[in-house]
């Protein structure tokens, strides 16, 4: 080998290094322009997975094993499609969902829409409280402490912080979720059986299968989530230019959502379905029972599971209400401002958070219907809501060249009236729960 | 009477021979021909193509009930004019900017008052009800009788904006002309305060505002905002415009700017600037943004220690020098070097004949362009500094960094 040989050589791993390096930062580039962005659809998709989810998801894997798992696919999509049409209406107008609907369907409409969302989101934030009062019960902590503990503590992170700083707290929050699929490990499933159940459905026509098929796909998307999604890009000023990314965070923030559906239903398919216990009736219930079947650290992580999702939900849902109702009537909003600037804004956090605690407290407080009167409420609103922004997403003058294709507004329009349909039966079913002839779910 | 859109909304029309001949729809307003008078309402008639009553045309206004001065056939039918503002659709529930409160607000309501002319009267436009009073209103019309609804807002609080104080937001330039939407009442408000209310609007009406402003106005707003507005608005301005402002900006905020662009835009930009103003921009942005050189500004006031007071007066007087900011001068030795500061106030309170190299500070402090913030800081803390210069190896002065620039530092930290 000549000098030449090894000049030409070294050169050429030289340039392979520089090549690499320029690879290297323009995949850091990358993330930090995908992080710049990234937040709203994550956090709003994940906080879908509250202390109602949960519940349901127990149930459906303690009663059907591992038979549901194939609506996880279609959920995805539904929840995909709704998200993308919000995230691309705060990207392309820079205004909330409630800055529109008053904007374009006046006073009077979105006084209705406030007030009716005020009543659905507080009956939300009581059963989310409900929730981490059962997850600490596990944990043998009264309502009567762990309660109000969670309530100053939800209060004093958003009032103390900036949108940032808490955007932080709650992604963080979204990798807590992870207990649950540490948790389905330690359940040891057959995870042959259960990723052929996810790709194959099974329909089974029995009503309590179908009553649980449409609570599954019910609970999944909440009319208020598609406020707080869309306010949040708007509060992060991302830009038209910077849409794929935030595309990609509703993408990553749906899928993820499902994955971890996924671990739980696997985690009590495995156990309690196949141990019999199949009259499981909530999440609480079943992070109890975990234990003698798949260890104690199962149990407790599940428990875990719940706390956090309640936790998060609770800080979230307040939050989002005051926000959207402020804006949609024209005050102060946003926790970047002082109280002294939007007190509206910061009356109505405390009230949601203060009455919603409350009621968790009361001695014979019920429970188990407020948590049914949530979803019912949900249930009836989410149609609303989404007719406005489909609406609202086909005008050219608001969104021009990024209005619904044809295509997507086929996929959008299914989904809707597939979703009001559901929600239609869970509503029915909730209300008169012996009307199928199934079990109450609780 | 003190009269309100949302009531006048629906108000059944009649002519002069008592018929019936529509219902009230919207409220035009030609600012091109007078700023706030109602030129025009829009009657619609069902299936019939809807007609437009001009200004001229109207003999009594109440509450529900509009009688004309002429027959409905002098009534002209209705032709879309992008040239007049609509009350309903350009101002209920918009958001406007109120520039005496210095506020982003959301119309309630349009507030209205009478002014009789010969044989008639005409509407004119008072103020826009931005409080619960308008919120009351625009709830309960048409379900609740109208002296009900006035009983019912007497005891709210009021919350309006004088006509003259609203500044509208149009995001399209066209249409902004037509409407004759000036934003001279927003040059007159402060930078900051503009750039606070603009980070609440959306990106095309925040690029609309910009776009409209004076270059200078323009300048000190872009300073003012977050930096990844700053870059989304500079991206999308025409270059040349955008070049305008840089040059109207100081060379340490436009070097701030560039540095957050993209590196192809803020090339593009820089050759569209002077050569001097381009110059100095470059070195700045040469500079790590974390050291002293990085945060220096290159324009400064600089004179020979051996002058004295007056000549030193006389001269900045010829001078076009920003007052509000400045408030101490450099001085320099024979050998051009950097020799101390004086304070604008030693300098007033001097004897007219003294040399001004008598009144410098003590001690003589300055930092060379590559010093750490870190420590810049900490001169600014230990002699309580107002400003420090910045020189380079040939103790020549390039620069200074001013208080307000270290206080921005340390409040983004």
């Amino acid at each position: 080998m000549n000098w030449k040989d090894i000049s030409a050589k070294i050169e050429g791993l030289q340039n392979r290094g520089t090549d690499l390096q320029k690879r290297l930062r323009s995949s850091r580039k990358r993330i930090a322009l995908l992080l710049a962005v990234v937040g709203p659809g994550i956090i709003t998709s994940n906080v879908d997975n509250d202390a109602g989810g949960i519940s349901v998801y127990t149930q459906s894997g303690a009663q059907y094993g591992y038979a549901l798992l194939w609506s996880l696919i279609p959920m995805t999509i539904a929840l995909y499609v709704t998200g993308e049409m919000c995230a691309r209406m705060g990207v392309v107008t820079g205004k909330g969902l409630s800055d529109l609907i008053r904007e374009e369907f006046g006073f009077r409409s979105t006084f209705f829409v406030m007030t009716a969302g005020f009543f659905v989101d507080l009956a939300n934030v009581v059963a989310e409280f409900a929730g981490i009062a059962a997850a600490m019960q596990i944990f043998h902590v009264s309502k009567y402490i762990s309660v109000p503990i969670a309530a100053v503590l939800v209060w004093v992170l958003v009032l103390r912080g900036t949108y940032r700083q808490v955007e932080v707290v709650f992604l963080a929050a979204c990798v807590l979720y992870l207990s649950y699929v540490v948790s389905a490990f330690f359940a040891k499933p057959d995870w042959l059986e259960a990723a052929r159940h996810t790709v194959i459905p099974t329909m089974h026509f029995n009503a309590g299968y179908l009553v649980m098929l449409t609570g599954l796909i019910g609970t999944t998307i909440a009319p208020w989530q598609f406020f707080y999604m869309q306010a949040g890009f708007v509060e992060k000023k991302v830009s038209v230019r910077q849409y794929p990314q935030a595309r990609a965070d509703v993408l990553i923030g749906s899928i993820s959502c499902m994955a971890i559906v996924f671990f739980i239903i696997v985690c009590t398919a495995a156990t309690l379905y196949t141990s019999g216990q199949r009259s499981i009736t909530d999440a609480a219930e079943a992070a109890a029972a975990l234990v003698p079947l798949a260890g104690k650290w199962a149990g407790i992580l599940f428990a875990f599971g719940l706390l956090n999702a309640s936790l998060f939900a609770a800080s979230i849902l307040p939050l989002s209400t005051a926000h959207v109702i402020c804006e949609g009537l024209g005050f102060e909003a946003g926790i970047d401002h002082k109280f002294k600037e939007a007190p509206i804004f910061y009356w109505l956090y405390t009230i949601l958070i203060a009455v919603g605690a409350g009621i968790v407290l009361l001695p014979n407080a019920p429970l188990w219907k407020i948590l049914i009167f949530s979803q019912v409420g949900n249930g009836v609103w989410l149609p609303v809501v989404l007719i406005f922004i489909l609406l609202l997403v086909n005008r050219r003058d608001l969104m021009g060249e990024y209005v619904n294709s044809t295509t997507f507004n086929i996929v959008a329009w299914v989904t809707a009236v597939a979703m009001i349909l559901l929600t239609f039966v869970v509503v029915y079913t909730s209300i008169f729960p012996n009307a199928v002839g199934a079990a109450p779910p609780g | 009477m003190q009269l309100y859109a949302t009531e006048l909304m629906g108000a059944e029309t009649y002519d002069d021979q008592g018929n019936f001949v529509g219902r009230v729809r919207e409220f035009f307003i030609e600012p091109a021909d007078q700023p706030n008078r109602v030129a025009r309402l829009l009657l619609s008639r069902g299936r019939f193509q809807p007609l437009v009553a001009k200004y001229d045309q109207l003999a009594t206004v109440a509450p529900g009930t509009i009688r004309l001065n002429c027959n409905e056939r002098a009534l002209e039918l209705y032709q879309p004019n992008e040239g007049w503002l609509a009350v309903r659709k350009d101002l209920l529930d918009q958001q406007i900017i109120d520039t005496q409160g210095r506020k982003v607000v959301r119309v309630n309501d349009v507030d209205l008052a009478e002014q009789r002319m010969n044989g008639g009267v005409e509407l004119r436009l008072t103020q826009v009800d931005v409080g619960l009073p308008g919120a009351v209103r625009r709830l309960l019309q048409g379900i609740v009788s109208p002296s009900v609804v006035r009983k019912l807002q007497s005891g709210l609080p009021q919350r309006t904006i004088r006509w003259e104080f609203v500044n509208l937001i149009e995001p399209d330039p066209l249409r902004r002309v037509k409407l004759r939407i000036t934003h001279e009442k927003l040059e007159d408000l402060h930078p900051a305060d503009l750039a606070e209310m603009m980070e609440e609007l959306s990106a095309a009406e925040r690029q609309g505002i910009i776009a409209s402003l004076d270059e200078e106005m323009a300048g000190k707003v872009l300073a003012e905002l977050d930096e990844r507005l700053t870059r989304q608005i500079v991206e999308k301005l025409d270059p040349e415009k955008a070049a305008d402002i840089l040059e109207e900006m100081a060379p340490d905020a436009a070097a701030e700017l560039l540095a957050d662009l993209p590196r192809e835009t803020s090339e593009e930009l820089l050759d569209e600037l002077p050569g001097q103003e381009a110059e100095d921009v470059r070195e700045l942005l040469s500079f790590d943004r974390s050291t002293a050189g990085g945060m220096m500004n290159t324009e400064f006031v600089f004179l020979g220690e051996t002058a004295t007071r007056d000549e030193v007066l006389n001269w900045m007087r010829t001078q076009d020098l920003n007052l509000d900011s400045l408030d101490s001068v450099i001085l320099l030795d024979s050998a051009a070097q950097f020799s101390g500061i004086v304070t604008i106030a030693r300098l007033l309170m001097a004897m007219p004949e003294q040399s001004i190299g008598e009144l410098k500070l003590e001690p003589l402090l300055s930092v060379q362009p590559n010093a750490d913030e870190q420590e810049v800081f900490e001169l600014f803390d230990k002699y309580n500094l107002r400003t420090l210069t910045v020189v380079d190896e040939t103790q020549r002065p390039i620069g200074t960094i001013a208080v307000d620039d270290v206080v921005s530092r340390l409040v983004a930290k």
